[in-house]
């Protein structure tokens, strides 16, 4: 068949079974737009800003596992989509993202709406390709999905200059099936004999501990991570992109690590004797200080990214294939040698755990006649079953929503990890509400962060998607608050959000439902109101305590063994007090 | 450490400055980096001088392979191989005795004349950077007028090569 160029990109979106595309349209892909008009296959969602696509994009990949689409104009349609793709890079999210260009014979010569997008983005993609023949579209795009859902994944941005589009110029197309690349070709297959090793060094753990990370999610791997943990017996913990991946109310399972990771979590991975990096990047947010980085341990790591391998941290046994393929390898392994671990060591090293665990230190102020955020979280939890999709935005609300909503299940946890990009949740539920058009999905953010994508409130209306914002309203950017409080002598130098919107006529004024929430005593009910109400956005504006901090807390430079609990753990005497 | 990596990859538009910037992007070090086009037109060779501790050199390989246009690459100083590099130089040369200073001293280091005026020499000079470092040395400072050096190139030793 012949196709111009618009209508090719239209055609192979639906041969790749795209089921929608998140955009905005403008000069450079009007063409596209009008290949785009009076289908129904491939639905497209207009944003109100291109930053918007990319996190809905986004979204809507974190929460189904197959790439997410959009569609953007050349100049300022590609720049502002730079923070989407960012964003999606740093988390390894697949992502293909095609951007207008002006006509390849004014490429260069600084044209309305030109910039080399190619270039602005080479640095937060994992490739990305200009096309500059209507001949090499069809086969660019199958390699832009290729490279972002294979291997490590990641954003591909795809640049079509007009010209390319040009509804006059037809060539023939058919959507190309295969595809195989001589330069790319990410391993699968771990090495049998790293394996055993692996095996062998796990069985003989007498403190052994397993670290987790997103890649676990998006290898969906856990199954096999759960199945492995559990022979094991051994105690497990998530990175913040790896939650959900080993259910939560586990009781193996002792918490996030990391800088606002649990006490037990931080104190395991400093006292541990083997330590099993499963799909984690030894991030900073999550080692604390390198040279006080499980200092005891012998480290096994799997990842699909050699580049990922001795990084920041130096390994002992690497592994690199894809996770779920290892992990399920490593089970036929233990299988097969019939070792076990050792049972007595083990039970010595869970008395410690517990006891560590016994500090609770998740515990905050009950009696407040603020609201306190943990609560909304706790209640959050309750009332949805655990059973929600939560995004979220990036600050103290993102790390309390980590702590205190359990996730058993992978892909619903959906946050902005790596890039910590403000804006990104309401986008972000946008996309995972059209993924699951039944599910509960709520974006738990800050009253910062969610005015950095407000204009989405707008998109959400018109596709009359019923997502419940929980603002956690406390009238500051409530991290860099924390982080003033603690490190700059309470100088809250502009952290205070002066002069806020009035959330419910906002969210009135969209078409939507707000509720404003002041006492404790009214989070349940308005969580229930809301949540009952399965058509409406809801906006529920918590007014919070402003001085509550998140804890614990590592702190720049200091080791996992070194956390800052709270107020309420800091003091045990008082604290027992309190539990009986 | 110093390492020559060379890489073979595509020869797409874009390849050279995704290499490029890569080591700026992470903060490595290039010392010099040569491209150019191989007997397969569809593939370029490219040959990095870095330095760097072994887990940077690692990670150096590592990012590089990561990269989709690269193909394949080597550490050619993991074992013996060959590097040259070429010089252009071009040197005032006026009078019989110093004119005659100069082709000795292109001799010496097996360099050709490969241009003359009357108040200049031009000479192309191939070897190991040491040596084009020792020419210019030899040459009296004043005299030079302008150098030109293509960065290292480099191959392995035997029967071992880069290739698809």
């Amino acid at each position: 068949m012949e196709l111009n160029g618009g209508e090719i990109i239209v055609q192979f979106l639906k041969d790749e079974g795209v089921e929608y595309i998140f955009g905005y349209p403008g000069g450079a892909v009007l063409h596209i737009y009008d290949a785009l008009f009076e289908q129904e296959e491939v639905k497209h969602i207009l944003v109100r800003h291109e930053q918007g696509a990319g996190h809905a994009a986004d979204g809507y990949a974190r929460a189904t596992g197959k790439p997410g689409v959009v569609l953007v104009t050349s100049g300022p349609g590609a720049t502002n989509a730079v923070t989407g793709i960012a964003t999606a890079y740093m988390d390894s999210i697949p992502m293909v993202i095609i951007t207008g260009q002006v006509s390849t014979q004014f490429i260069g010569s600084d044209a309305f709406q030109e910039v080399d997008a190619v270039g602005i983005t080479r640095p937060c993609v994992k490739h990305n390709f200009l096309v500059k023949d209507v001949h090499d579209l069809a086969i660019t795009l199958k390699k832009a999905f290729y490279v972002a859902s294979t291997g490590r994944p990641g954003p591909v941005v795809v640049d079509v200059p007009k010209n390319v589009t040009d509804p006059n110029v037809r060539v023939p197309y058919s959507y190309p099936k295969e595809i195989s690349m001589r330069s790319y070709n990410p391993v699968v297959k771990g090495h049998p004999g790293q394996i055993k090793k692996a095996m062998d060094l796990i069985v003989s753990a007498k403190r052994p501990m397993i670290y987790t990370g997103g890649g676990v999610v998006l290898g969906n791997a856990s199954e096999s991570l759960t199945e492995l943990t559990r022979q094991l017996g051994y105690p497990i913990t998530n990175t913040l992109m790896g939650l959900g991946a080993y259910p939560a109310t586990d009781p193996q399972f002792v918490g996030m690590l990391g800088m606002h990771g649990t006490y037990e979590a931080n104190m395991a991975m400093h006292e541990c004797d083997v330590l099993i990096a499963i799909g984690a990047r030894f991030d900073d947010r999550v080692t604390g200080d390198i040279e006080k980085f499980c200092p005891d341990a012998k480290i096994v790591h799997v990842d699909i990214d050699p580049s990922s391998i001795s990084k920041n941290v130096r390994v002992d046994v690497p592994i690199v294939g894809d996770v779920n393929v290892v992990l399920n390898d490593m089970l036929k392994e233990l299988k097969t040698s019939g070792a076990k671990p050792d049972a007595q060591a083990l039970k010595a090293w869970w008395s410690q755990i517990e006891q560590w665990r016994s500090k609770q230190c998740l515990r905050y102020d009950h009696t407040s006649k603020l609201i306190k955020p943990q609560y909304v979280l706790e209640k959050l939890y309750e009332i949805t079953g655990g059973d929600a999709y939560i995004t979220s935005d990036v600050g103290q609300h993102q790390m309390w929503a980590a702590q205190f909503y359990k996730f058993d299940k992978p892909r619903r946890w959906i946050n902005s990890g790596g890039l910590g990009t403000m804006g990104f949740g309401l986008p972000a539920a946008i996309g995972v509400q059209l993924a699951h058009l039944d599910a509960p999905v709520a974006c738990v953010t800050g009253e910062a962060s969610i005015q950095m994508c407000i204009q989405e409130l707008s998109t959400a209306m018109q596709y009359m998607l019923p997502i419940k914002v929980i603002n956690l309203n406390n009238r500051y950017m409530g991290m860099v608050r924390q982080w003033q409080e603690f490190f700059y002598d309470s100088r809250y130098s502009h952290s205070y959000m002066d002069a806020l919107p009035d959330f419910v006529k906002l969210a009135e004024s969209y078409g939507h439902v707000g509720m404003r929430i002041e006492a404790p005593g009214d989070v349940e009910g308005a969580l229930k109101e809301a949540f009952a109400m399965k058509d409406r956005l809801v906006f529920l504006d918590f007014i919070t305590d402003q001085a509550e901090n998140v804890y614990p807390m590592i702190q720049a430079g200091k080791g996992h063994h070194e956390m800052h609990l709270a107020p309420e753990c800091a003091a045990p005497q008082s604290a027992e007090r309190e539990l009986a | 450490m110093r390492h020559i990596i060379s890489v073979l990859l595509e020869n797409e538009a874009g390849a050279l400055s995704r290499v490029a910037g890569l080591f700026s992007a992470r903060g490595y070090n290039i010392e010099s980096l040569t491209v150019a086009p191989t007997e397969d037109a569809s593939l370029s060779r490219m040959t990095i001088i870095t330095r760097g501790s072994d887990e940077i050199i690692e990670q150096i390989t590592k990012q590089l392979n990561k990269l989709v246009d690269v193909v394949k690459l080597v550490d050619l100083t993991e074992g013996t191989h060959i590097e040259r590099e070429m010089m252009l130089i071009k040197i005032q040369a006026v009078g019989g005795e110093q004119r005659a200073e100069i082709q000795r001293m292109a001799d010496i280091f097996r360099g050709r004349i490969i241009d003359a005026t009357d108040a200049t020499f031009t000479i192309e000079l191939t070897g190991t950077g040491d040596k084009l470092d020792a020419f210019i040395q030899a040459m009296a400072q004043g005299a030079i007028m302008e150098t030109v050096r293509s960065g290292v190139s480099g191959i392995a030793r035997g029967s071992r090569s880069l290739g698809l």
